[in-house]
């Protein structure tokens, strides 16, 4: 990815920036311009809490180019506390203790480094969620 | 609309073919369909393939595959979408033949994979997937199935052991296929010791990545009596989509574009799920072939499991599917996949499947999923 492509996603990498619809409601990420639910426009911004539980996940050792150093790493499908899912990598965890269900908030991490030279890509990856004190 | 009709078919063995390029096995497809259907020219061809972009540094696939099988000057294009590449070719080539506008269509599906086994093919198949918002963070396309896996697992109260009966079944019947990648059966022991490749799924659940070709001829129904004796009828053709990622489906467990596509072919052929006698299904993964089958019809939600369990899906059960080795053992040459499995349906409608046969098999379906369920082709095809 190169970096326009990169420094376009900011506000969703960094801030989870998503949409609602103005006209049923739905809460939208990633966001897409046309309500998925109603198909009306919605360009409304809309900043997800970060909170949310893991839908479904799994433990990738044979990566794609350029997430070697992450092996063995956790992706899931994080269910927001708003509604919608996402796809993103687990953190801060042992593989063998995730489970369907679990509470996580999202942290902002190294996504993947283009080589010594290249770019270096961070966004947002979700950890279990802290105990309130 | 005209009625549109398969005159001829050609396919290479699927398997490792460090000896011919991506253009060689496509001719060797190409060139056996046309000495099949007896035909010297045709008006069009349309080409499927997933990744000569990525690992044959190769895009336009339409004038280097017309030309290099002697057809310089036709119509000619790449038709892509991602491992439904073959089944949307041959539906590009229906289109253009039931309008009119083209009387014989060839329609061949052609990849080359191993080329290059690695970081870079893994990286190749994931574009299938959604670059910004699932590829960015690290996902391999098994991953995405995983993620399908583990909710059904989950969600059903399923076990992993009880989707071995998919791979177990593909294995068996490739045994007869002598195009087929792997002709040796596998035990439900060896499926449940199978190597991880991201939990649940194992390397019994995944089909292998491999070269291949595979095309056939489309003509007009009534012009067919003029090449061959044997025709098989395309009774239906029908294409659905469904958002690109997982995470955007109203119900991640349910392959809309499946039942979208079914119902249609279903609606076009005047049938349903029960007359179907055979069923070429896409198992590029175990849980693919389980939500295949619900989504069109032959199960209920959450149960597409219990046909591998009870034998429905085996030779001689209620609806057999895969039965020339599938995705699992005939191999899963991307680009080219839904064309085998429309290949292998004629083969079984014409009574030239060998030690495969299905006996008295008149109505075949053949259904090629491209991405995680976003691109979902089914045709219905019927034989004498």
């Amino acid at each position: 990815m190169g970096i326009a492509q990169n420094w376009r996603l900011r506000s969703q990498r960094y801030g989870l920036v998503g949409e609602v619809c103005d006209d049923c409601g739905e809460k939208i990420f990633p966001p897409r311009d046309v309500c998925p639910y109603c198909t009306q426009p919605a360009q409304t911004p809309f900043q997800f809490s970060g909170r949310g539980e893991v839908f479904s996940h799994t433990t990738i050792y044979n990566p794609p180019t350029g997430y070697e150093e992450f092996v063995p790493y956790t992706v899931a499908l994080v269910k927001l506390e708003e509604g919608p899912l996402v796809t993103a990598q687990l953190t801060d965890v042992d593989p063998e203790e995730v489970n369907i269900g679990q509470p996580v908030e999202m942290v902002t991490r190294k996504i993947r480094e283009d080589g010594p030279e290249g770019l270096i890509m961070y966004g947002y990856k979700f950890r279990p969620r802290l105990q309130e004190v | 609309m005209r009625d549109v009709s398969i005159i001829g078919i050609g396919q290479t063995p699927v398997g490792e073919h460090w000896d011919r390029s991506l253009r060689h096995l496509a001719y060797d497809a190409v060139a056996a369909a046309m000495q099949d259907a007896g035909v010297q020219r045709a008006d069009a061809l349309y080409v499927g393939n997933m990744l000569s972009g990525e690992i044959s540094g190769q895009s336009h696939l339409g004038p280097l595959i017309a030309d290099f099988a002697g057809l310089r000057g036709i119509e000619a294009v790449k038709i892509e979408g991602a491992c439904g590449s073959g089944a949307a070719a041959v539906r590009m080539g229906y289109l253009a033949v039931a309008s009119g506008l083209q009387d014989i269509a060839i329609c061949a599906g052609v990849e080359k994979m191993t080329d290059d086994v690695g970081n870079r093919l893994t990286g190749g198949l994931a574009q299938a997937a959604d670059a910004d918002y699932e590829v960015i963070h690290g996902i391999s396309f098994v991953a995405l199935n995983a993620l399908l896996m583990r909710r059904y697992l989950y969600e059903y109260k399923v076990r992993h052991e009880d989707f071995a009966g998919f791979s177990i079944n593909a294995h068996a019947n490739a045994v007869g296929n002598p195009n087929a990648m792997f002709r040796r059966p596998i035990t439900a022991e060896a499926f449940k010791k199978a190597a991880m490749v991201a939990d649940p799924i194992n390397l019994l659940d995944s089909s292998p990545m491999a070269d291949g070709a595979a095309a056939v001829i489309l003509c007009p129904t009534e012009r067919a009596g003029e090449f061959t004796n044997n025709a098989v009828r395309i009774a239906a053709s029908a294409m659905a989509t469904d958002s690109l990622s997982i995470h955007d489906r109203y119900d991640p467990l349910w392959l809309q574009a499946a039942q979208d596509s079914a119902q249609r072919a279903y609606r076009q052929a005047g049938v349903g799920p029960d007359d179907i006698h055979l069923f070429e299904l896409h198992d590029a993964f175990t849980i693919m072939a389980a939500m295949s089958l619900e989504a069109s019809g032959f199960a209920e939600r959450g149960k597409g499991w219990q046909l591998a369990v009870n034998g429905d899906i085996r030779p001689g059960g209620r609806l057999p599917v895969c039965t020339m080795g599938g995705l699992k053992a005939r191999g899963h040459p991307v680009g080219a996949t839904g064309v085998y499995q429309i290949v292998e349906a004629a083969q079984q409608l014409r009574g030239e499947a060998g030690d495969c046969q299905i006996p008295n098999a008149r109505l075949a379906m053949a259904q090629n999923i491209g991405g995680s369920g976003s691109t979902i082709v089914t045709h219905i095809l019927e034989g004498r």
